[in-house]
C-alpha cells in the first residue's frame, strides 16, 4: 500500500490491509535503518548546500551593497587544478561503485582494490582542494580577498568536512576487510559509502557549477 | 557488558552493568531523555531568573543597581535564545521525543542508540559553551535573540568580543546535536514500529514529534549556515552580511555584505522553529485531552493532516518576520497570505480539541487542567497572530510590546503549559510514583492566571506604542502613567509566577522519593507506554516479547465494552463486553 493509502486509512475501522498478516519486511521497513538514516541526512545536507547556493547568488547579485569607495568586486581566479580535482572525485566515486559490485559478488580482492582506490582518490581530492586554497591565497582571492573567495572557502570547507566523515567510515570498513572479514559483513557499509560518495560528488558538481556561473 | 538475545528481536541488547554505563554514558532512550530534560530545565531556570530581572528593571526602573543597560540587553538576549532553542526545542524533542517515541511505537530503543547518546553529550557541550559566554570577558552577547548584523558584531553591542562568538559556536554545536537526535526520531518512527502499528494508528504525540523532527532537520541547517558565516565575518573579516560602514568614527574593513541575507537565513530557521516547538505540544495536548475526557480524539485524520500541512506551510512564511526590514510589496502580500492560510489547519486543530471535550466524560485532573489552559492561551496567542500577520497592521505594532505579548502567549506560555501537563501526565510512568495533587493544582492556577496577568497587559502596552527591548522608557509623551502602573503589575505577577515554580520542583523532587507508588496505568490510557510489563519501564522496554498492536490509540468509551478504554494491545476478540441489560 502506498503512502497515500496509508494516510487515508480510517484507523478506527480495521485497516485496509491487516498489518498482522502483512509480510514483516516490505517497502521502507525492509531497508536497513542505516540506509534510511543516511537518506534522511541527505535531505539535511541538501538543504544546507542549497541555502548556501541561494545566499551566494543573492549576495553576488542585487543583495550586495557597495558604497563604491571600496570596490567589492574583484575577479575570481579559478585554478586549473579544480578541474583535475573534479575528475579525481569522479574516479573516486567510480571506484566505490566497483567496490560495491565486488562486495555484492563476494570478490574480496576486487573489494580491497576498490576500497583502496575509492578512499585514496578521495584523499588526493582533499589534498588538491587544499592546494587550491593555497593558490587562491597567493593570488589575493583568499577567504577575505574577494566575496567569491569567501564563498569558495565556505563551500569547499563544508564539503571537505563531509568527505572526512565518509573517510572515517572508509577507514573502519577497510580495517575490517584487511582483518579478513567476509564481504557480507562489510557489504552494507560499502553500499552506503558508495551512495554517500555519489551524493558528495553531486553536491560538488552542483556547487562548482553555481560558483562558476555566478 | 553482558549480552542477552531477546527471543523475537534479532538485535542483541546490551545491558550496562556499571552505574556510569547505566546513568552517564547511557544509550538507553529513557535515560537520555531524562538527561536532556534535566539539562534543558536547568538552563531554562536560568532564563526564567533572567526574565524576572528584566521585569524588575521595567517595573521598578533603577531599583536594582547591577541591571545596567548593557546587562539588560544581555539578559533579554540570553533569555530569548535559551527559552526557544535550549529549553523548548531540547525538552520537547530531546526529552519527550526520546522518552515517548520508542515506548509509543512499541520499539525497544531508538534505531541508533549510540548516535542518540552522542546527541545528548553534544547538546550538553552547546549548553556549556553558552554558559561559558556568560563568564567571558565582556559578558554574553546583547544583540537580541535574533542576533541581527551588523549591530551584533559591531562596537557598542555588549558581548561584541567573546559573547557573540561563543553564542554562534554554541548554536552551531546545538544544530549538530539536534541533527543526530532528529535522524534518530525520524528513522525510528519510520522503521521500528511494532507489528500492527500502522502510521495512522500512531498517537498524535508521535505524529507531532515526528513532523517537528522533520521540520527541524530541514530548518536548522539555515541557522547553522548563518552562524558559521557570521562567525567568519566576526572572526576573520569576511563580508557575507557586513556592508561597508563606519563604526565609532572608523571605516571598517567590511564591504558589500547584506544584513538582509542574515535575516532571511535566520527566519528560514526561525519560523519553522515556532512549529518545531508547537507541533509536539499540539500532539501531546491532543492525547492529554482525549485520555482525560475519556473520548476518542475528534477528527483524528484531520488532526494528523493538519500537523503535516502546518509543517509544510511553515517553511513558506518566514519573511513575515521581516515586514519592516523593507521588501517588495508583492512579497509582503505573498507572505501575509501564506501566513494567514496557516490559520486554517490550526483552527481545525482547535475546533477538534473543543469537540473532543464536547460531551466528554471530563476528568479535571492536573494534566487536563494544563491542557485546557493551553487551549485558552493558544487561542489568544493565535488571534493576536492574525493582527501581526497582516503587513499593514504589523508595521505600526512592530517592535512594540504587542509582539512580546503575542509570541509569549503563543509559543512561550502555550508549549510550557503543555510541558507541565505532560510531565504531570507521564511522571507516574517515568518514576513509578505519584505527585501531590493539591500542590499541583495550586501550581496550575498560579501559573495559568499569572501568565494572563503578565502577557495580556502587554498587548495594551503595545497598542500604546511602548517599544520592546528598551531598558527604560524615560520621559515619553505618548506613554501615559497607566503604562507604568501596568508595568509594575506585570512585574509583580512575573515574580509571583517565577517563585511559584518552586512548588512544581518541590512536588517533583519530594514525590520522587516520598510519593505514593503509582499504578502502572493510573489514567487508564490506551497507548503502548502504559502497557509495559514494568513501571518504570526496564531496559529494552517490553520484556521478552515486543507488543503487537491491534487498534488505534483512541478506543475510549467504546459502546458495549466493559471498560471505558481498550489498550492498543488488546486483540479484537479480547475485548471484555458489558453484559446486555
Amino acid at each position: 500500500m502506498g503512502i497515500l493509502g496509508r494516510l487515508t486509512e480510517k484507523p478506527w475501522l480495521a485497516p485496509a490491509v491487516d498489518p498482522l498478516q502483512e509480510p514483516e519486511a516490505r517497502g521502507l521497513r525492509a531497508l536497513p535503518a542505516a540506509a534510511v538514516g543516511l537518506h534522511v541526512y541527505f535531505a539535511v545536507a541538501t538543504v544546507m548546500f542549497l541555502l548556501i547556493a541561494a545566499t551566494l547568488v543573492m549576495r553576488m547579485g542585487d543583495h550586495g551593497f557597495s558604497t563604491g569607495q571600496q570596490p567589492d568586486w574583484r575577479p575570481m581566479i579559478w585554478p586549473r587544478l579544480l578541474w583535475f580535482n573534479t575528475a579525481v572525485l569522479v574516479l573516486s566515486s567510480a571506484a566505490w561503485e566497483w567496490a560495491r559490485a565486488a562486495a555484492e559478488r563476494g570478490r574480496l580482492t576486487s573489494l580491497r582494490t576498490g576500497l583502496l582506490a575509492g578512499g585514496g582518490l578521495a584523499l588526493v581530492f582533499l589534498a588538491g582542494q587544499l592546494d587550491v586554497w593555497r593558490q587562491l591565497e597567493d593570488a589575493g582571492c583568499g577567504l577575505t580577498g574577494t566575496t567569491m573567495g569567501a564563498f569558495f572557502y565556505l563551500i569547499t570547507g563544508l564539503h571537505g568536512l563531509h568527505l572526512l566523515g565518509g573517510l572515517a567510515v572508509w577507514g573502519r570498513t577497510s580495517l575490517k576487510v584487511l582483518a579478513g572479514a567476509p564481504a557480507a559483513e562489510v557489504r552494507l557499509s560499502v553500499d552506503l559509502c558508495a551512495v554517500y560518495w555519489h551524493f558528495l560528488l553531486l553536491v560538488w558538481l552542483v556547487m562548482f557549477a553555481v560558483m562558476l556561473s555566478t | 557488558m553482558t549480552s542477552t538475545t531477546i527471543a523475537d528481536d534479532a538485535r542483541v541488547m546490551h545491558h550496562p552493568k556499571t552505574w556510569i554505563g547505566k546513568y552517564v554514558w547511557s544509550q538507553d532512550h529513557k535515560v537520555i531523555a531524562l538527561q536532556y530534560s534535566v539539562t534543558a530545565i536547568a538552563i531554562g531556570v536560568v532564563a526564567l531568573v533572567l526574565s524576572d530581572l528584566m521585569r524588575l528593571q521595567l517595573g521598578f526602573p533603577d531599583a536594582v543597581k547591577f541591571i545596567t543597560p548593557s546587562a539588560y540587553l544581555q539578559f533579554l538576549t540570553m533569555h530569548g535564545m535559551i527559552m526557544v532553542v535550549y529549553l523548548l526545542t531540547a525538552l520537547l524533542l530531546g526529552g519527550f521525543g526520546n522518552y515517548l517515541i520508542p515506548l509509543m511505537v512499541g520499539a525497544r530503543d531508538m534505531v541508533f542508540p549510540f548516535v542518540n547518546m552522542l546527541s545528548y553529550w553534544v547538546y550538553l557541550l552547546a549548553v556549556l559553551v553558552l554558559v561559558a559566554s556568560m563568564f567571558a570577558p565582556g559578558g554574553p552577547t546583547g544583540a537580541g535573540w535574533t542576533l541581527y548584523p551588523p549591530q551584533a558584531i559591531l562596537e557598542g553591542t555588549p558581548g561584541r568580543h567573546w559573547g557573540i562568538i561563543l553564542m554562534l559556536a554554541s548554536l552551531a554545536i546545538f544544530v549538530v546535536a539536534f541533527t543526530m537526535g532528529g535522524l534518530n526520531y525520524v528513522t525510528t518512527v519510520l522503521q521500528a514500529r511494532a507489528r500492527g502499528m500502522t502510521l495512522m494508528r500512531m498517537p498524535c504525540t508521535v505524529w507531532g514529534i515526528f513532523v517537528a523532527a522533520v521540520l527541524g532537520l530541514l530548518a536548522f541547517p539555515a541557522l547553522f549556515v548563518a552562524a558559521i558565516m557570521m562567525m567568519l565575518d566576526r572572526g576573520l573579516g569576511t563580508s557575507f552580511f557586513m556592508p561597508s560602514l563606519v563604526s565609532m568614527g572608523q571605516q571598517t574593513s567590511f564591504n558589500g555584505g547584506s544584513p538582509l541575507l542574515f535575516q532571511h537565513l535566520f527566519w528560514f530557521f526561525g519560523h519553522p522553529e515556532v512549529y518545531i516547538v508547537a507541533l509536539p505540544a499540539f500532539g501531546i495536548v491532543s492525547d492529554l485531552i482525549s485520555t482525560h475526557a475519556r473520548k476518542n480524539i475528534f477528527g483524528y485524520r484531520m488532526m494528523i493532516w493538519a500537523i503535516i500541512v502546518i509543517g509544510a506551510l511553515s517553511m513558506f512564511v518566514w519573511a513575515h518576520h521581516m515586514y519592516v526590514s523593507g521588501m517588495n510589496p508583492y512579497f509582503g502580500f505573498f507572505f501575509a497570505t501564506s501566513t494567514l492560510i496557516i490559520a486554517v489547519p490550526t483552527a481545525i486543530k482547535v475546533y477538534n480539541w473543543l469537540l473532543t471535550l464536547w460531551r466528554g466524560d471530563i476528568h479535571l485532573t492536573v494534566p487536563m487542567l494544563f491542557a485546557i489552559g493551553f487551549i485558552f492561551t493558544f487561542i489568544h496567542g493565535g488571534l493576536s497572530g492574525l493582527f501581526l500577520g497582516n503587513v499593514s497592521v504589523d508595521v505600526p505594532l512592530s517592535d512594540t510590546f504587542f509582539v512580546v505579548g503575542h509570541f509569549h502567549m503563543v509559543m512561550g506560555v502555550s508549549p510550557v503549559l503543555v510541558i507541565f501537563g505532560a510531565i504531570y501526565h507521564w511522571y507516574p510512568k517515568i518514576t513509578g510514583r505519584m505527585w501531590n495533587v493539591p500542590l499541583a493544582q495550586i501550581h496550575f492556577w498560579i501559573t495559568f492566571l499569572g501568565a494572563y496577568a503578565i502577557f495580556l497587559p502587554m498587548h495594551y502596552l503595545g497598542f500604546l506604542g511602548v517599544p520592546r527591548r528598551y531598558y527604560a522608557l524615560g520621559e515619553t509623551a505618548f506613554v501615559p502613567a497607566s503604562a507604568h502602573l501596568a508595568n509594575q503589575a506585570i512585574t509583580i505577577a512575573a515574580l509571583v509566577v517565577g517563585v511559584a515554580q518552586i512548588l512544581f520542583f518541590y512536588n517533583m523532587i519530594w514525590s520522587y522519593f516520598r510519593g505514593p507508588k503509582a499504578d502502572p496505568n493510573p489514567w487508564r490510557a490506551t497507548t503502548l507506554e502504559w502497557q509495559t510489563p514494568q513501571t518504570p519501564p526496564a531496559h529494552g522496554n517490553w520484556g521478552p516479547k515486543l507488543p503487537v498492536v491491534y487498534r488505534w490509540a483512541y478506543d475510549y468509551s467504546v459502546p458495549g465494552a466493559a471498560e471505558d478504554f481498550i489498550p492498543q494491545t488488546v486483540p479484537p476478540d479480547g475485548v471484555a463486553r458489558r453484559p446486555a441489560t
